[in-house]
């Protein structure tokens, strides 16, 4: 017997993530526990959930014949009310978070603006919108006009961010050029970095415009207008089929618009 | 007018002043601006047709009264949220742990490169992933707390529900994007279909699966800290009986915790991801 038949016959595909040998060891074993000790906190009411799948028969019945007309006024005054309120909403969202974010450019403002219009930023992405709809809906009223409020309010923690972002990365070069032939603050702003900007702030406008209708069809939940107040209607009254209309029209309405802003990006790009 | 409408030979005369845009182009760029103010207009109209402006001129008031009832936090609340945050963090962990189980299968059937057919399967596939992503978990929760009853379950299943749009998604992009040579060196060496996804693609797309299913798990905390507000636990529910009974201070308590986890839950996937990556 000659060496050569020492070599493996066997092969095994060597670990990617976790190389050192104790870890591969007790990350399961980490894994394991956690998963024991949180599936034993959970309390399930295994009658409870049997009652309900003859429920949930009823709503996938529901899903597959949808009524759209017995509340359709209902329906229609919440799509109204959906549609509107996005519209405005990313509108003026987007129109106040043009100043916030050429403010929360670092290459543009001043150390002192930089920070205020950060921090205005940080306060709205860290706050969900649903926690905002609380509160403007115990300030304003219920109705669609807390909704827009709140869309607002999130949309331009969103926009500001990303188009700081934007302007920061923008060619430095470009606004040198301008800066070099004596142009004034509103003159660079105006040739030399909005038409660098000026796509991506429409392509994120649009991309809003779809995150905003879906958000607000979940604000009616807590009383700020809008489709969700419906769709919650309709679940409470055990509506089924009309409640699986809702989700349908939503469910177009957000690949419509999903698909109808990614072309419109990218005919505008 | 402008140089440009002279195109054959030498244009008459030149402007004198540079412009960014030709004639037209500004026409209809005011054009455009304009039918948007006129929708806008219209639709605050719309909206606003039953607003009560007493109501909105009232809200300064009402938003110095709540804020003054906020001040000061009751922060001896917290040790009694301890537990339902213990609870927010099972629903968003085992929710995302489900949500990826049953993403992958997808997210193979849904990958042009590894569908088993293109024109069958492939739509099937990706009308799910659509689905799951353009219903927000909260109404994922609103259907299950009515189906299956409030509590933890219905909120681990919405965000599993929730989950598989976003992670099918992002990981048949991946797997759409794994470099063909190597899965044809592995198919070259007489590999069967199962041993070319775990040599050939799996290595490739492992990172993006661990970043993927990392960064919704970030999301999926934020989430699941307000499913309580329909019902399916979690520190949501203290957060909607703390509201029902108009006690602020323990409202205040509640927003600090849940922004405290956030923070937290954002700092350690961006941490993970970038020791991934």
């Amino acid at each position: 017997m000659t060496a050569k038949t020492s070599y493996p016959r066997h092969w095994k595909r060597p670990p990617q993530l976790v190389t050192t040998r104790r870890w591969r060891l007790a990350l399961p074993l980490l894994i394991l526990s956690y998963l024991v000790l949180a599936v034993g906190s959970l309390e399930i009411d295994v009658e409870r959930v049997i009652e309900g799948l003859e429920r949930g028969a009823r709503f996938i019945q529901g899903f597959l014949q949808p009524d759209f007309t017995s509340r359709w006024g209902d329906i229609r005054r919440g799509l109204i009310e959906s549609l509107t309120m996005t519209l405005t909403a990313t509108v003026v969202g987007v129109l106040i978070s043009v100043p916030i974010g050429i403010g929360a450019a670092r290459n543009l403002s001043p150390r002192p603006v930089y920070l205020v219009c950060r921090s205005i930023v940080a306060v709205s992405r860290s706050l969900q919108e649903i926690i905002i709809a609380i509160f403007l809906v115990a300030m304003f009223g219920f109705g669609p006009f807390a909704g827009f409020l709140t869309l607002a309010f999130a949309s331009i923690g969103f926009v500001a961010k990303l188009l700081a972002d934007d302007i920061e990365e923008a060619d430095a070069s470009q606004i040198e050029a301008i800066r070099a032939t004596g142009a004034s603050w509103w003159q660079l702003i105006h040739f030399a970095v909005q038409p660098q900007v000026m796509p991506r702030l429409i392509g994120l406008s649009l991309y809003r415009l779809d995150i905003n209708f879906r958000e607000s069809s979940v604000i009616g939940i807590v009383g700020a207008g809008g489709i969700g107040a419906t769709l919650n209607t309709a679940i409470d009254r055990y509506e089924y089929d009309s409640a699986a209309a809702i989700l349908l029209i939503v469910i177009a309405i957000v690949m419509l618009t999903e698909y109808g802003s990614s072309y419109l990006r990218k005919f505008l790009q | 007018m402008s140089a440009l409408d002279n195109r054959s030979g030498e244009p008459s005369h030149y402007s004198r002043v540079w412009t960014f845009r030709t004639p037209r182009a500004r026409l209809a760029l005011w054009g455009g601006w304009l039918a948007l103010v006129a929708l806008f207009v219209w639709c605050w109209q719309v909206m606003n047709e039953g607003t009560l402006w007493i109501f909105v001129a009232d809200a300064p008031d009402q938003a110095m009264d709540i804020g003054s009832r906020m001040f000061p936090p009751e922060l001896a609340y917290i040790a009694e949220l301890l537990m339902p945050l213990w609870d927010t963090i099972n629903i968003a962990t085992l929710g995302t742990l489900g949500g990826v189980i049953m993403a992958a299968p997808i997210a193979f059937l849904a990958a042009r490169n590894t569908t088993p057919s293109v024109l069958l399967v492939r739509p099937v596939a990706l009308f799910i992933i659509v689905a799951s992503r353009s219903i927000n978990s909260l109404i994922w929760a609103l259907l299950l707390v009515a189906i299956i009853g409030p509590g933890l379950l219905a909120g681990i299943v919405a965000i599993a529900l929730r989950s598989i749009g976003f992670v099918g998604k992002l990981l048949y992009e991946a797997i759409e994007e794994t470099d063909h040579h190597q899965i044809e060196a592995v198919a070259a060496t007489g590999a069967r279909s199962a041993q070319i996804l775990h040599y050939g693609i799996v290595p490739q797309i492992l990172p993006a699966f661990w970043g993927i299913a990392l960064f919704r798990w970030d999301i999926n905390i934020r989430e699941s800290t307000i499913l309580g507000l329909v019902g399916a636990g979690g520190i949501g529910m203290k957060l909607q009986s703390s509201i029902d009974t108009l006690a602020w201070s323990q409202v205040a308590t509640i927003l600090i915790v849940i922004l405290a986890t956030v923070v937290v839950s954002e700092a350690i996937s961006a941490r993970m991801r970038q020791a991934l990556i």
